[in-house]
């Protein structure tokens, strides 16, 4: 096996391992870090899958995710106060039901967005994503800019995700699958075709591919299995609302792709975990310095709101001068 | 649907649209003649709205902070082309939207940071505050009457400026081949520099007239830059003159479309439906019309002649 299916291996059974260990030892908070992560993880390696593989630079994948929440908030929400019945609380209904809607909007939208190329597409999937969020703020219903708490989480049988342990195992273990179909996908004649696109588009056409179809299929599994993440967090957060849709959340999701290396297995996961620790960090480490001020001057400022500022700067200084991202630096020592 | 009603509603639909143009205007040149994506320029249209408030405070004159905040922003677009899109350039795509997203988030939180959480009200002097008699009992606000002509009045300088002036000829020219401009001993560099800066201005001053209407307030520029985008890709991306008949379009349509379109259902569905379907469509409005312009002309309705 090669340095990297190595390395891949290690991550993998240390973020099965780490959680679970953390949640017994009573950190249950770094538990529920480490299911955000993973969550988080699926919808970036969905991502990858347009982005890396495919050269599709996505702008809105952040609608994906908070679609999938609401298809679990809001039949939890007529379940509570309409009475319609039990099936509204079925796990395999909300997920059946987010993936059946992310799928369609993906597959109108991309139809779409996939007759532009290059900035057209940036933008075109960045105004879809926020027209999703418009349309969700104007229902007042489920709750419009205040957002929807869900009232229940979704039932699977033999499974209670109120329990954060089963919660975060069922992510867990959707994140392998996800990263397992997303490897047979890219390797198998339908992923080669993808990446031959993204390689020459012209050329790819003339070998007599429709490019279009293909990237088409492509942006609705992507879509799909965003979606799917998004029935997940709606299912860990237990609140939804359309901030979760947001574009920073599209770029957020962006960065983790990035930050972990496109066009890799792997560096989604790396990428979202890197995300999610360096968030941990800045607010932690500007907690501290917000205590030290305080105790030894006297100043009470409150700076761990303003995480964003080194974490603006670090995004900025990683794109000029990190090329590969995460992945990069791990197969650069490999030659 | 009354008479005075629709006047003011499509005044209201003007104003939105030459603000958009303000803002999607930069955001074609930059586009057009750098070939670079700036989603920070929401972030020049919120910065020139919080230097226009304190401005107006310092000074105690609206106008005369407009004024001086116009310079103000052009030097920021000046540093923020140093800083952060000249090493940009040679880069795709991507790396454009990721760096200028790295720079929102830090532009944004350093906004938090000086002027704090709270949006600033902007007080007009008391001759700006007045309303002007149209005919019979319909009346405008004199602001937004300003607001209308200011951003007419932009609009045409600016068409002067890239149509009939030196300036304007290297920037037309930027635009088809900046090698061949370069080659024929243009500073392109600074010319680049000043069209951004150009760029940031027209978005400051975009900021500074909405700001006594809504008030100067993180994110406002966020909101707004989608809307702009939407603007180009309708209009075709680094064409000004579709930028400009975009930009009226969205604003009119948004404007229109939030106010009559409850009222154009009742005509098709039962009253409580329109009631409730009208704001939701409303709200899609303008990513529908989008969505159509491109199943048709994936260009846009007006793509420059050279690219």
């Amino acid at each position: 096996m090669t340095r990297k299916t190595w390395i891949t291996l290690a991550a993998m059974v240390a973020l099965a391992v780490l959680p679970p260990v953390f949640y017994w030892t009573g950190n249950a908070f770094y538990l529920d870090l480490a299911t955000r992560l993973t969550i988080l993880a699926i919808a970036a390696v969905s991502l990858n899958l347009i982005l890396g593989y495919g050269g599709l630079i996505s702008f809105g994948h952040a609608a994906y995710l908070g679609l999938g929440a609401y298809a679990v908030g809001i039949p939890a929400y007529h379940w509570l106060y309409d009475g319609i019945g039990d099936w509204a609380t079925n796990g395999f209904v909300h997920i059946g039901l987010a993936v059946a809607i992310t799928s369609t909007f993906a597959l109108i939208t991309g139809a779409i967005c996939l007759r532009t190329r290059g900035v057209y597409f940036i933008m075109i999937t960045m105004a879809f994503a926020q027209m999703i969020y418009y349309l969700i703020v104007s229902i007042e219903t489920y709750g419009g800019d205040d957002g929807l708490v869900i009232d229940t989480r979704s039932e699977f049988p033999g499974l209670n995700l109120d329990k954060p342990l089963q919660l975060f195992g069922l992510a867990y273990v959707s994140l392998v699958v996800v990263m397992l179909l997303v490897n047979m996908i890219v390797n198998s004649r339908f992923g080669m075709v993808l990446q031959a696109a993204k390689g020459n588009n012209e050329r790819t056409v003339t070998l007599g591919f429709n490019t279009y179809i293909f990237q088409l299929v492509a942006y609705v599994i992507s879509g799909a299995i965003a979606g799917y993440a998004g029935a997940l967090l709606g299912n860990f957060t237990t609140f939804i609302s359309p901030e979760m849709m947001d574009w920073r959340t599209s770029g957020e999701l962006m960065f983790m792709v990035i930050l972990g290396g496109t066009a890799t297995i792997l560096g989604p996961v790396l990428g979202s975990a890197a995300f999610i620790l360096l968030e941990e960090i800045l607010v932690d480490s500007l907690t501290w310095v917000e205590h030290l001020l305080d105790g030894i001057l006297g100043m009470k400022i409150e700076l761990s709101n303003y995480w964003h500022l080194p974490f603006g700067l670090l995004l900025i200084i990683i794109v000029l001068y990190v090329r590969g991202g995460l992945m990069g630096l791990i197969n650069r020592k490999e030659d | 649907m009354d008479l005075s009603l629709l006047v003011i509603q499509m005044l209201n639909g003007l104003q939105l649209g030459l603000l958009l143009f303000l803002v999607a205007s930069g955001l074609t040149l930059v586009f057009g003649i750098l070939d670079f994506v700036n989603l920070a320029h929401g972030a020049l249209y919120m910065l020139g709205a919080f230097f226009c408030a304190t401005l107006t405070f310092a000074l105690g004159n609206f106008l005369l902070a407009v004024f001086v905040s116009i310079p103000i922003m052009a030097a920021v677009g000046w540093v923020l082309e140093r800083v952060l899109a000249r090493p940009l350039y040679a880069r795709d795509h991507l790396d454009h939207v990721l760096g200028t997203f790295g720079a929102i988030l830090v532009i944004d939180t350093l906004v938090h940071l000086i002027w704090g959480p709270e949006g600033i009200q902007v007080p007009l002097p008391d001759y700006l505050e007045g309303q002007v008699p149209l005919w019979g009992d319909v009346v405008v606000p004199t602001f937004r009457l300003l607001i209308i002509g200011a951003g007419l009045g932009a609009a045409g300088l600016l068409f002067w400026l890239v149509n009939y002036t030196r300036l304007g000829m290297l920037i037309r020219a930027g635009a088809s081949n900046r090698t061949m401009v370069s080659a024929l001993g243009i500073n392109i560099e600074m010319l680049f520099a000043l069209v951004f800066a150009l760029g940031a201005a027209l978005a400051g001053l975009a900021g500074m007239l909405i700001a006594p209407i809504t008030e100067a307030s993180i994110g406002m520029g966020n909101n707004i830059i989608i809307t702009a985008f939407v603007v180009i890709i309708v209009g075709g991306i680094g064409s000004m003159k579709g930028a400009f008949i975009a930009a009226l379009l969205i604003g009119l349509i948004d404007t229109l479309g939030r106010s009559f379109l409850d009222d154009i259902f009742k005509f098709a569905m039962s009253t409580e439906a329109a009631e409730t379907s009208a704001p939701a469509v409303s709200a899609m409005l303008i990513y529908i019309i989008m969505a159509a312009v491109l199943a048709f002309r994936p260009q846009g309705l007006f793509p420059p002649k050279v690219r």
